[in-house]
Formats: structure tokens, sequence, C-alpha cells
């Protein structure tokens, strides 16, 4: 389904010079139905992979194929219109326009007050309050992020991204969240994949990619990756959800 | 009316027909039609310059002011005088449309005077909006003066987003003893199109309160000037907020102006000006928007 060869992404100073590199040489491929959790250090390259992907960021070297077709040189709008969604880590605000208006746009339809209310209820917003609401700085981040993966769920693409849902949420909003993927694995049409920190969504996973200056430092099925994460990681409670 | 000027009244008041309650149509310099309203009457003034509109006290009612410009070369000049009745509460459409396919300047100046009496509101409209295949430009030239009596409420929305080459719009207003004044405009302007817009508000009236909102879009090589001048004279509530985007070479001043003349006077003045942010264009691109698609939908959001 998504195929990554040898990616690397390296960034440059002013002079041009490359100045650090951020991925070296990432191969990775995810399945049909297949729910990846992609989780390592902060600063190891797991979002600059999860912008590679969607075409927000171009690699250096190597090339993205998605069902089959190299999708390198495609824009974020081609990439999107083949069916692949990102859910961003900060989600962006807009003056004026609402939570109706952008969940319309991401199901690529006018969406009713009915359909939108499914939607919210999705991801545990009371629906009402939130219809008519501006996506703007009067949302707190919770309510952000929530509304940015019910986006995720009314675009329904083939393969979806979710560049750490966690990230910036509080503890009730957490565990909620952690429903929400639940359900989606139970439900997956497509790939999922997922960059986090947290043990529970490591939990949910098929399979696991560790992210570590820039390489694949473990990549399998959840039983034989998890265990010893947490091994490695125990003492400063890395994944344990402490970082939230 | 002709069809060109049926889908002016269309554009900038909604109105496909002659509206039920209180009315006047000026089409080219001349009333088309007008009515008044058991509690609303409209009489032209004895020196031919315009209209007063009278609104009984303690009344609900809903009226429609509209303004066409379609004959060429035509400066329309009118003043318009609303008394509006203590305790009334009044829904007022008006606004301007102008169709130019000549080569000539078309205008309209058209200053509103309002009276709010004690304890009235009132809810006023305002679409201005501009089109035709002549070179001659469309010119507005709004002016609105607002005296409120103690307890009397005003919003204001005035919208302008097409086919105005060129606006100075100014609004005063004096605030008695907790009178609440909210004004939101929505500008856009594009090709060479200048607008200024300018607010004056002073809140006389101890605990009166004043909010102006701008939201504009300068695309193209149009200019923009935005001046708030807000004075507190009293114990009072002073908010002014000008927010636009700026595209391609267009240029936007915004000058605010707060002053305090008294010890419990509350001011506040924001703006900001800036490019259409990167990551709104990015976020709308994921969901599969060309890059022109996600900046028309931002302004039409923003403008909305």
């Amino acid at each position: 389904m998504l195929e990554l060869k040898n990616i690397c992404f390296e960034v440059r100073d002013d002079s041009g010079a490359a100045a650090k590199d951020i991925l070296r040489d990432v191969s990775l491929t995810v399945d049909e139905k297949c729910f990846v959790v992609i989780t390592g250090p902060n600063g190891g390259g797991k979002s600059t992979l999860a912008k590679l992907i969607m075409g927000i960021e171009r690699p250096t070297q190597g090339q993205i194929l998605f069902e089959g077709r190299d999708i390198t040189g495609l824009s974020i709008t081609e990439r999107a219109q083949l069916g692949l969604g990102f859910a961003f880590q900060q989600p962006v605000r807009f003056k004026g326009l609402t939570v109706q208006d952008l969940l319309s746009l991401a199901a690529g339809r006018a969406l009713d007050v009915n359909s939108v209310c499914g939607y919210l209820s999705e991801v545990g917003l009371c629906a009402k309050d939130y219809v008519e609401r501006e996506v703007n700085g009067s949302l707190s981040g919770g309510e952000l992020k929530r509304i940015e993966i019910a986006m995720q769920i009314a675009r329904s693409p083939k393969l979806s991204i979710f560049d750490e849902p966690e990230a910036g949420i509080d503890l009730w909003s957490f565990q909620n969240l952690i429903r929400v993927f639940e359900k989606m694995r139970e439900t997956i049409k497509g790939p999922v994949i997922i960059i986090s920190h947290q043990e529970r969504i490591l939990e949910i996973a098929d399979r696991i990619i560790v992210i570590a200056d820039g390489r694949v430092k473990a990549e399998g099925a959840k039983n034989d990756v998890l265990p010893q994460l947490l091994v490695d990681s125990g003492a400063c409670d890395f994944y344990k959800g402490l970082r939230i | 009316m002709n069809e060109v000027d049926k889908s002016l009244l269309s554009k900038i008041s909604g109105l496909e027909a002659v509206p039920p309650g209180a009315y006047n149509l000026r089409v080219n310099g001349s009333s088309a039609g007008r009515a008044d309203s058991e509690n609303v009457s409209i009489r032209p003034k004895d020196d031919g310059t315009g209209l007063d509109i009278h609104v009984r006290p303690g009344t609900r009612d809903k009226l429609h002011i509209p303004v066409i410009v379609s004959q060429a070369g035509l400066v329309d000049v009118v003043q318009n005088d609303f008394f509006i009745g203590e305790g009334a509460d009044v829904s007022i459409v008006a606004g301007c449309g102008i169709h130019n396919d000549s080569h000539a300047q078309m205008r309209h100046d058209g200053l509103h005077i309002f009276h709010i009496d004690r304890n009235a509101r009132v809810f006023y409209e305002e679409k201005h909006y501009g089109e035709g295949l002549g070179s001659g430009e469309n010119v507005l030239n709004p002016v609105t003066d607002i005296f409120m009596e103690a307890g009397a409420y005003m919003e204001m929305e005035t919208v302008q987003i097409e086919g105005v080459d060129s606006t100075r719009r100014i609004t005063r207003a004096v605030l008695g003893e907790g009178a609440t004044l909210i004004v939101r405009e929505k500008l856009m302007t594009h090709d060479s199109q200048t607008a200024e817009t300018a607010f004056e508000v002073d809140l006389n009236g101890d605990d009166s309160s004043a909010n102006v909102i701008s939201r504009s879009v300068a695309k193209d090589r149009s200019s923009q000037i935005f001046l708030s001048r807000i004075n507190g004279n009293s114990r009072c509530m002073g908010h002014s907020e000008c927010d636009a985007i700026i595209m391609d070479n267009a240029s936007v001043k915004a000058i605010p102006e707060i002053t305090a003349n008294h010890g419990e006077a509350s001011l506040i003045h924001e703006a900001a000006i800036g490019k259409i942010a990167g990551e709104q264009l990015i976020k709308l691109m994921t969901l599969g928007l060309s890059q022109e698609e996600a900046e028309s939908q931002i302004v039409n959001g923003f403008l909305k």
C-alpha cells in the first residue's frame, strides 16, 4: 500500500550547505489494513517522516510509493486526492471558518447539521455546541485536536496519518482519544499511521516502528517490539504517558 | 426597474420584489417606490435632499432603504435622517449597488443620521456592491452619524466585497449613558481599488460601550486605510479591532487611536495585518483543495 525506499531528508543552512541529516536511508512498508504506530524520542525524525509521506516536505533522496505508484514528486493536493489524509500535531486555526465548514471541506461535500453532529459525537464533542463555532483561538487545544480527528473520520482517506494526536490535550480528552483510536482499529478500512509516544496507543498497534537519530531503530509486530521498548525506556517513563 | 436594477437590488438587500413593511427604493436619484407601515413613516425632506424616517416609540419593525445607481455618469447625493423612538426595536436594511457600463465615474454619497432615543435598539445592515463592463469608476462614500441616548443599542454590519473602485467611509457615533454600539465591517478590495474607512466614537455617558470590529482582505494592487478613533470621556468600555489579510502587491494601513479623558475609561485597540498563514493553506490542501481553492475558502470564511 505504502512503501518508502531509502528516504533521506537533510536541512540546509543559509549558505545552502547541508547542515543536518533529519532522516537517513529510511525504508519501510505499510500494508493494507495495518495499524502502525511510529514512535521514538523527540527530534528523531518521526514528524518529518509523516510530512514527507503527505508531501508537506520533500525528501532529499529516495522514493515514496502509494498503491504501487511513485508519488515522490506529487503535490500535497495530488496526494490528498489519491487518498492520503493527515491530522496535524498542532491543529490550524481559521478565523471565520466554522466546524461545519471544515468538516464539509474534509468530507468533500456540504454536510448537514446531523452529519456534522455524527462526526463530532464520534470524537466525544457535544455536537450542538460546536457546529457553528469558528475554528479559532476560542477553542481549547483538546477541542481543536478532536475536531482535527473528526475531519479525518469525515474524510475517510485510504491512508490516514495522525501526527502525535495526544500532544496538547488534557487527560480527560486523552481517554476519549484512546477510545476513538480503538474504534478506528476495529473498523479499519485502510492503513492508519500514528506518530505517538503513548503506551496506550502503542498497545493498539499491529506494528510498531521506532525512529531515532533519523533511522529505523526497530520495526516489527507490536508483541515483538513493545516489550523491549518499555524496558529500554523504563526509568524515564517516556512511554507511560507522563509527557502529556 | 429593469433586470440590471433588479439584480443589483437582490445583491445588496436580498430582495426579489417589493418588501413587506416600510421601504423606500431609490433608483438613479429618485424614489422608485415607497411605503409606510403602521409604525414607520418615510417622508421626503422638504428641500428634496433625502428622507426623514420616523419609527414610533416601543414598536418592533423592519424597513428597507436600498439605493440603485445604473445611469451613466450619475452622481447621487442623499441625506436620510432616522428618528428611532424610545424603546423601539428595528432592523434596517440599507445599501447601494452600482452598475457602470460607461467610461464615466458613477458615485453615491449617502449620509445617514441616526437619532436613537432612550432604550431603543437598532440593527443596521448595509451592503455595497459594484459591477459593470465600463472603465468608469464606481465610487461609494457613505457617512453614518449616530446619536445614542441613554440605554440605546445599535449593531451595524457593513459589507463591501466586490466592484467598488473607491470608497471613503466615515462612521461617527456619540453615546450617552449605558448606550452600546457594535460595528462589524467586512471589506475586500481588488485590482487598483482604494478604501478608506474611519470610525470616530465618543463614549460620553457612564457605562457606555463600543466595539468596532473590522475584517478586510486587500488583493492585487489595492490599498486600504483603517482609522479607528475612540474617545473615552466617561466610565466606559471601548474596543476596536482591525484584522487584515494582505495579498499580492496590496497595501493596508491601520491607524489606531484611543484616548482616555476619564479615569475609569477602559480602551483597547487590536490591529493585525498579515498574509494567509502557510499552515492554513497546507491544511486545506491536505483535504484535497488546490492552493487557489484553499485561498478562496480562507478569504470567504474570513469575510463571512
